[in-house]
């Protein structure tokens, strides 16, 4: 690195910045980028007209009853806390391990893990049947129950984000504030407010970098632990299927290939609209990922193994019948689907290294998201359906979410890439003085130079 | 009057019923009744009823707009929270007299207010394997004295008592619907939507005691009715069966009474090996069950569906 940094001059490196701040200020969008955002306030729309239905009605339009209870709410609940675990591994474990690579992903990863976590907070409101007395939580909270953990980490979580997105972003900003040209007013005030007044001082990046430590080491044991408590609110009942004590490192391990997918997703749908990204996400970046994947795929057939095979070796009793219907049963198709596409044709796939091109990775992250979310609902519903329960109407016993209940997920799922949408419209999405730090420019020089305009 | 109380098995409209069963016991028992707006009242019914008004004039009104005040003995929210001094309840199911006659659940759904698919107390065909024989199982709540349901619940909502009982306050309720998730016995059910029958409940205090007047999105249970106990009478479950298959008691007093007969709880135990359910999870259930071991009836099997069991009532 020491030599690397040398071998730039300083006009060179001045060059370079220049360069950097014009491919990376936000742009517009195009036609494409107006219709993505139309589509995702529609569906975000809808989701909010059906739960105000809900909310007149009450949960009795969903397909939950007494006996399958929990639905895809919740499974959508577990989906979008595993997939903001993805922010806790590039911005903090890899920044910590000093991974060079990982600089012009740090922001995207970060933006994904603030949209989830705050989506998962909402959508287990959404799943309350009285929404109106969530202050109840702090009133009359209970420090036994899983769920006030629950509400204590994610939130600590989220305000640990916000912050280590935030932090890094202040430079960009500022250069945002002072350098966008012909932006309406409020968009100037929101830059001026945002800044914080930041100067570009070399004590100020000091301070962040300072920051960035201390909230990488803060947030990898709250982001393991708002998974670990997510799956205890399953692993600390008597049921088939969550009685177990695999579930917190078995949530862990999934959620990081979720969120590495949906980093790779983003990478790739960055470049193809706006190809000056390419210069920044390149394949090696790709490749990097690629090989990331690989390793938490095997880990996460490590802990899958231990969850399904060695209950399949017992065979007890009620747990036997829930095993029976994902492995040969009603929910046999949908089982295997997901291990396959999710996990094991990945880890073949980008095994090779024609695999880890940007193009297949795309379709094998987007294979691993989506299976992800199926896997989740495997999770939390089999467990309920199929036991051998009587005196309950014949519909019960089988639950299949209701329109209006899809629609609601469905909403959030669109609430969370709206936020990240915009953020991608508004604010630098790639870190300048991060890329700039990782292609060895001097420090001295980004101070100094990092908030020159483009003056052409 | 004091007639149509004395045959509640009697096949009348059941809405009826209620209402001139719950004003007559809130003359016998209480004598505190209310008048509800006297003027909003639309469709008389013709027939006058004498009541005695809270500073005791005695007035006639229309039965129709008659509601109870203050239904029963139960203890408001706060102080439902203790529990009966002195007390720790058990009940004891006596398999070997179960016939399914259903009229257990019948009492339960009716001073429950219960609509129709929330059952409390249900009454299953047990048959584990083919070689064994059938046999009929009511389940209440078991009221644990180790309850997963209570432990997990993040707002105190459901609670354990002194006295043995576990009640859920639906004031407080959030309706996370982790202690159904939690319960192994799955006893609790949810309120998926506003409760059927409000009307009939309508102007009763709630009280977690009492049950009812239930609300949307919160989750209930059989709760060894304590208003009830508290009044030194046994649950409604107990008193409608015909059979004498529910025993209710005092441990403390090592004492249980199905109504008809009233025994030592430890002698009954012992006579008849009493057992509790799912003993290896630990939640030490406050419900004991004796063998069907003897049985007074020979098993007629019914297909057991929801519907049917609606028919039923």
């Amino acid at each position: 690195m020491e030599e690397n940094k040398k071998a730039i001059n300083e006009t060179e490196a001045v060059a370079m910045l220049h360069q950097f701040n014009e491919d990376l200020l936000p742009k517009k969008f195009g036609k494409i980028g107006k219709a993505w955002v139309a589509l995702l306030c529609a569906v975000f729309l809808l989701g909010v007209y059906c739960y105000i239905i809900q909310l007149r009605r009450g949960l009795v339009i969903t397909g939950m009853r007494d006996f399958v209870f929990w639905g895809i709410y919740i499974s959508n609940f577990v989906f979008f806390v595993a997939i903001s675990l993805v922010g806790s591994l590039v911005t903090a474990i890899l920044y910590l391990l000093k991974v060079s690579w990982r600089a012009p992903l740090t922001r995207l990863s970060e933006i994904i893990a603030v949209a989830a976590i705050i989506f998962a907070g909402l959508i287990i409101i959404v799943d309350m049947g009285r929404p109106d007395r969530v202050v109840n939580m702090v009133l009359h909270g209970r420090i036994q129950s899983p769920i006030i953990w629950d509400v204590m980490v994610v939130s600590t979580y989220m305000v640990l984000s916000i912050l280590l997105l935030y932090f890094p972003l202040l430079p960009g900003i500022s250069f945002c504030r002072d350098h966008l040209k012909g932006i309406p007013k409020w968009q100037k005030r929101m830059y001026t407010i945002l800044s914080l007044g930041w100067k570009n001082k070399p004590e100020q990046y000091k301070l962040v970098k300072k920051a960035i430590t201390i909230l990488s080491v803060m947030i990898i044991p709250v982001a393991l632990c708002i998974h670990t408590v997510t799956s205890w609110l399953f692993a600390s009942t008597y049921r088939p299927g969550w009685d177990s004590t695999n579930f917190g490192a078995y949530f862990v391990s999934g959620a990081f290939l979720v969120g590495s997918g949906g980093v790779v997703a983003g990478m790739y749908l960055l470049r193809r609209f706006n190809p000056s990204y390419e210069k920044y996400l390149t394949n090696t970046h790709f490749d990097r990922m690629g090989k990331l994947l690989v390793l938490l795929a095997v880990v996460y057939a490590y802990f899958s193994i231990n969850e399904y095979l060695i209950p399949a070796y017992k065979m007890k009793g009620e747990e036997a019948h829930h095993l029976h219907e994902l492995f040969t049963g009603y929910y046999a198709p949908m089982f295997w689907s997901v291990q396959f596409f999710g996990m094991i044709l990945p880890i073949i796939v980008l095994l090779f290294k024609r695999g880890r091109r940007p193009f297949p990775m795309f379709i094998m992250a987007v294979l691993v998201i989506v299976c992800a979310w199926f896997k989740r609902y495997l999770i939390v519903i089999p467990s309920m359906s199929f036991l051998p329960v009587q005196e309950i109407p014949e519909a019960w016993k089988h639950y299949s979410p209701t329109l209006m209940e899809w629609a609601i997920t469905g909403g959030s799922l669109a609430g969370a890439l709206l936020v990240i949408t915009f953020f991608i419209r508004y604010f630098p999405i790639i870190s300048v003085w991060e890329v700039a730090e990782e292609k060895g420019v001097s420090t001295d020089i980004i101070y100094k130079h990092l908030h020159e305009g483009n003056e052409k | 009057m004091e007639e149509e109380l004395n045959k509640p098995g009697i096949k009348t409209n059941r809405k009826d019923f209620l209402k001139k069963g719950l004003f007559a016991g809130s003359v016998l028992a209480t004598g505190a009744v209310g008048i509800s707006s006297l003027t909003s009242c639309s469709n008389n019914s013709g027939k006058k009823i004498k009541v005695l008004t809270a500073d005791g004039k005695l007035v006639e009104v229309d039965s129709n707009v008659i509601i109870e005040a203050h239904p029963c003995c139960a203890a408001p929210a706060k102080e439902s929270r203790k529990g009966i001094p002195g007390k720790k309840f058990v009940m004891v199911i006596d398999l070997s007299r179960c016939k399914h006659a259903l009229k257990c659940q019948d009492a339960c759904q009716r001073y429950h207010h219960l609509s129709g698919m929330n059952v409390w107390l249900k009454v299953f065909k047990m048959h584990d394997a083919e070689t064994m024989a059938p046999y009929w199982m009511p389940k209440p709540c078991l009221h644990c004295d180790k309850p997963p349901c209570v432990k997990v619940c993040p707002v105190s909502a459901t609670y354990k008592r002194d006295d043995g009982i576990v009640l859920v306050d639906n004031d407080r309720c959030i309706g996370c619907r982790f202690c159904m998730a939690a319960c192994p016995y799955s006893t609790r059910s949810f309120n998926w939507e506003e409760p059927q029958y409000l009307s009939e409940t309508k102007g009763a205090v709630y009280s977690p005691e009492l049950g009812f007047p239930q609300k949307k999105g919160t989750v209930e249970k059989c709760d060894f009715c304590p208003d009830m106990l508290r009044q030194g009478k046994l649950p409604h479950c107990v008193t409608a069966c015909p059979n004498g298959v529910f025993y209710m008691g005092d441990l403390n007093e090592d004492s249980v009474s199905n109504g008809a007969e009233t025994v030592r709880f430890s002698q009954l135990m012992k006579d008849k090996g009493g057992y509790r359910l799912n003993e290896i999870l630990g939640t030490e259930p406050s419900v004991y069950y004796l063998p069907p071991v003897n049985r007074l009836f020979p098993f007629k099997d019914v297909e057991i569906t929801k519907e049917n069991t609606e028919e039923t009532k």
